[in-house]
């Protein structure tokens, strides 16, 4: 039995939100298509499994959630997935001094909560993630963006936790820095 | 157990934090460090600014770009 035309159009309703939540993580606009389609042929052949939930969007989003740690996994799997510098697990050098200590303190950002309602700070944030090298971009949003815990993510990489928390640090770090630079800093 | 910690190690284990449960003697070390280094605590705030940020990241954009 095909489903009620209202529930399709209720699920088509989610598509742009759902092709941008894929969009984040997969950064290729065809593979979140991809994933966004099978996620919604998933969603209209399962959708006694939503029955009696709360929210639709956050049903998708686990179902999607799914369909893009697929991708990655194709993704790794493909040769172009470039070993890059990043591999390396040498540390920040102009951070800190040779004792450990901060070079240059890092500064306040008062009650950063302020630029969560503007979307120019948004689009600091995207242009900060895009300057990351790829794979600490992967991990850093699969933890972050998608939610997955180390143990999940280390194993799409196959890399170690050690490497895994490495590449989050580095993530961590040089977004900071870069929304200094950015913005808070402005 | 740890003892003194260095700001470039407390950063580390404070981003650890936030990926597994840090062990007894970490989080005393990282404790007393936070307690005298104020540029730790304002990285530390602003890595879990970050994660807040980022969750926030595809519901935000689209009430804007509407």
């Amino acid at each position: 039995m095909p489903p009620p035309a209202d529930f399709r159009s209720q699920i088509e309703a989610q598509r742009p939100y759902l092709l941008r939540f894929a969009s984040l993580q997969l950064r290729d606009a065809a593979a979140a298509e991809d994933a966004v389609q099978e996620a919604l042929l998933a969603a209209l052949a399962g959708e006694a499994g939503f029955a009696g939930r709360a929210n639709l969007r956050t049903w998708l989003t686990g179902i999607l959630k799914h369909k893009i740690v697929d991708a990655i996994r194709r993704q790794a799997r493909e040769p172009a997935m470039p070993r890059e510098a990043e591999d390396g697990l040498e540390d920040f050098d102009a951070l800190f001094e040779r004792n450990g200590h901060w070079s240059e303190l890092p500064a306040g950002w008062g009650d950063p909560d302020g630029a969560l309602a503007q979307s120019q700070f948004f689009r600091a944030l995207e242009m900060c993630l895009e300057r990351l090298p790829q794979r600490t971009a992967k991990v850093f949003m699969m933890r972050e963006h998608l939610g997955l815990e180390t143990p999940e993510i280390c194993k799409e990489f196959d890399i170690t936790p050690t490497h895994c928390w490495v590449l989050l640090y580095r993530a961590r770090m040089t977004l900071r820095e870069c929304l200094q630079q950015t913005w808070f800093g402005k | 157990m740890m003892g003194i910690i260095s700001c470039k190690e407390s950063t580390r284990l404070v981003s650890q934090g936030l990926d597994r449960e840090l062990a007894f003697g970490e989080r005393v070390a990282v404790r007393l460090h936070l307690a005298i280094c104020l540029g730790c605590r304002r990285a530390g705030s602003q890595m879990r600014f970050l994660r807040k940020a980022v969750r926030e990241l595809a519901e935000v954009d689209l009430k804007t770009s509407l």
